[in-house]
């Protein structure tokens, strides 16, 4: 089976006058149809850059990007973004917000408007129509954001910390919400996360990149018993809190220092391929943070 | 539909700040509206009284010598002066030959703004080129064009016009332009995720998310254009408030001069206003 997304051996640098800022240096990977791949990283390794490359907003310096086999232009139609915040006009009704790429694409027509509407209707808007942003709540605005993503139909998602504007409370059950819309299209879907919980809840396979300039330091791939399982009751098994230490070990150690990178390319049914891998030693304080993390990963149920 | 629109207003209740009336039984509530309805009086009346005031002394102190009234006039010889032109519709001529200018002016200042302002945002190359002659040519002191306009236009309304214009339409360029750079570029970059071209940020975002800039804008330029208007008249000009006062000043007719004066400060509050209400109804 040809992969949905494949990134061959990509590079990227900025350029200003001081110099040159070297982003990501020979990024390779694949995304199979219907995966929820999520990258994380520490802030600024890139990882918005390598969005907007697949995005085919930015061009390459060098390497290719390939989605269904054919090189991504710009503002290739396959693929749909969703940025950090919502960025719903408030000059604009709900309706003629999510309808928005429509306009632009010039497929404003009937037809897809009652898909619009549709959508609205199945992810709880339908009475919101000719509301206003502001009247929305964050977690109603952010699910307006991802249809107005959905309305062109895209093969591939692009979701660049699309929770991390929201307060705690809201982004758990918003997360929740739209990787089970994502997960029920059946759409195939890129996560770009600084939030190793939200990784681990949502993802079928997490990338970690390393500090600037990003490479590719390992691979997690998370299997849990259900393929459909929510984030939130993905945060109470057991599996959970494992995945959860195997990715903090391929984040904690080496410190960037040590970076061989993993070709993520046919990684089968192997739980892990850590390129540095050098041992359990975990520091006390991070083991610490790490059980709270997961501890708080667990409340929500009971709000659910 | 219906449902919908019920739906929102009964969002935009809840949002909205709970009604007075609600509240009517608090005594605490009462007595803070009270407070407020009571300063609130107090600063109108105290207007008045201070318009009031200012117009009588002024009589009186002319009656009794303690000015000059050939020199520094009167309420009641402005009012009879207007009344005198009013009753020949000649103050209603040259009042209306002022408003048509900077009416005129104004129309052309937003025009010429907002493309000017669209085709330097459209061309990053261009915008750096022209830069730091628009800068120049902002704070450059317009009235000192003036002299230069009129021979290359002639004495007429062009001369008034342009004059007018060149007051208020560099300023205007640059704020627009310099609003349009700082939209937030992921609303941009939003345009751009959906396909969208560089035609599309401008109509769908740079415009409508610039509304209140422009209005704001406006609001300056309204002012500027009256100012301009006035400096062309002062230099060319068979009729306009401009006109009178400069005329009025050469055959010392100084009842004349501060009528106008009179005029043009209430003309200017109300172009003022009539923007602001332009403001509040495109916010609804």
């Amino acid at each position: 089976m040809t992969p949905k997304l494949e990134v061959r051996g990509v590079d990227y640098s900025y350029h200003t006058m001081e110099g040159e800022t070297k982003a990501l240096s020979d990024i390779s990977f694949h995304v199979n149809s219907g995966e929820f791949l999520c990258i994380v990283g520490p802030s600024g390794c890139g990882k918005s850059t390598l969005l907007s490359l697949l995005a085919g907003l930015l061009a390459p310096e060098r390497g290719e990007i390939l989605l269904d086999g054919v090189s991504v232009g710009k503002g290739a139609s396959g693929i749909g973004y969703m940025l950090q915040r919502d960025h719903l006009f408030e000059w604009r009704t709900i309706l003629s917000n999510v309808s928005l790429g429509l306009e632009v694409r010039r497929k404003c027509d009937s037809k897809h408007l009652s898909r619009v509407k549709e959508l609205l209707d199945s992810y709880g808007l339908q009475y919101f129509y000719d509301a206003h942003p502001s009247e929305l709540s964050g977690g109603m605005r952010q699910r307006a954001a991802l249809i107005r993503t959905l309305a062109l139909e895209p093969d591939l998602l692009l979701l660049d910390e699309p929770f991390s504007a929201l307060d705690y409370q809201t982004r758990l059950s918003v997360c929740d919400d739209i990787s089970s819309i994502i997960r029920s299209r059946k759409k195939t879907a890129i996560l770009i996360t600084h939030d190793l919980s939200e990784a681990v809840s949502t993802a079928d396979r997490i990338l970690v990149l390393t500090n600037r300039p990003g490479t590719i330091k390992g691979e997690l791939v998370i299997r849990f018993p259900n393929y459909e399982m929510s984030p939130l009751k993905r945060r109470n098994y057991p599996e959970f809190s494992s995945y959860f230490n195997e990715l903090w070990k391929i984040l904690g150690n080496g410190n960037g220092d040590d970076t061989s990178t993993v070709d993520g390319a046919g990684s089968g049914d192997t739980d892990i391929i850590n390129g540095t891998e050098s041992g359990d030693e975990n520091p006390p304080a991070a083991r610490n943070g790490l059980m709270t993390a997961v501890n708080v990963g667990g409340e929500p149920d009971e709000i659910s | 539909m219906r449902f919908h629109n019920i739906a929102s207003f009964i969002l935009r209740r809840h949002r909205a700040v709970i009604p007075a009336a609600d509240l009517a039984d608090s005594p605490a509530q009462c007595r803070y509206l009270e407070q407020e309805r009571r300063i609130r009086r107090q600063i109108f009346v105290c207007r008045i009284l201070f318009l009031v005031l200012f117009l009588f002394s002024w009589e009186i102190s002319a009656r009794i010598g303690i000015l000059n009234d050939f020199i520094f006039s009167s309420p009641s010889r402005v009012l009879s002066c207007f009344l005198s032109m009013a009753a020949d519709r000649t103050i209603f001529y040259h009042t209306g030959i002022t408003v048509l200018e900077t009416l005129l002016s104004f129309f052309l200042v937003t025009w010429i703004g907002i493309f000017g302002a669209v085709a330097l945002w459209s061309s990053r190359r261009l915008a750096k080129i022209l830069e730091p002659y628009l800068v120049m040519l902002n704070s450059l002191p317009k009235s000192a064009l003036a002299p230069l306009l009129i021979v290359w236009l002639g004495n007429n309304m062009k001369t008034i016009i342009t004059a007018a214009v060149s007051v208020a339409v560099f300023g205007s360029i640059l704020t627009l332009y310099n609003g349009f750079l700082s939209m937030d570029p992921d609303q941009i970059r939003l345009i751009y995720t959906l396909g969208g071209k560089q035609k599309d940020v401008l109509t769908k975002v740079l415009l409508p998310g610039s509304v209140p800039l422009i209005i704001s804008n406006m609001k300056v330029n309204i002012g500027l254009c009256l100012v301009g208007v006035i400096i062309g008249e002062f230099l060319s000009a068979q009729a306009g408030l401009g006109f009178l006062i400069i005329y009025g000043s050469q055959v010392f007719k100084l009842d004349l001069v501060i009528m106008s004066i009179v005029i043009l400060c209430i003309l200017s509050a109300i172009l003022y206003q009539a923007v602001a209400v332009l403001e509040r109804r495109c916010r609804q």
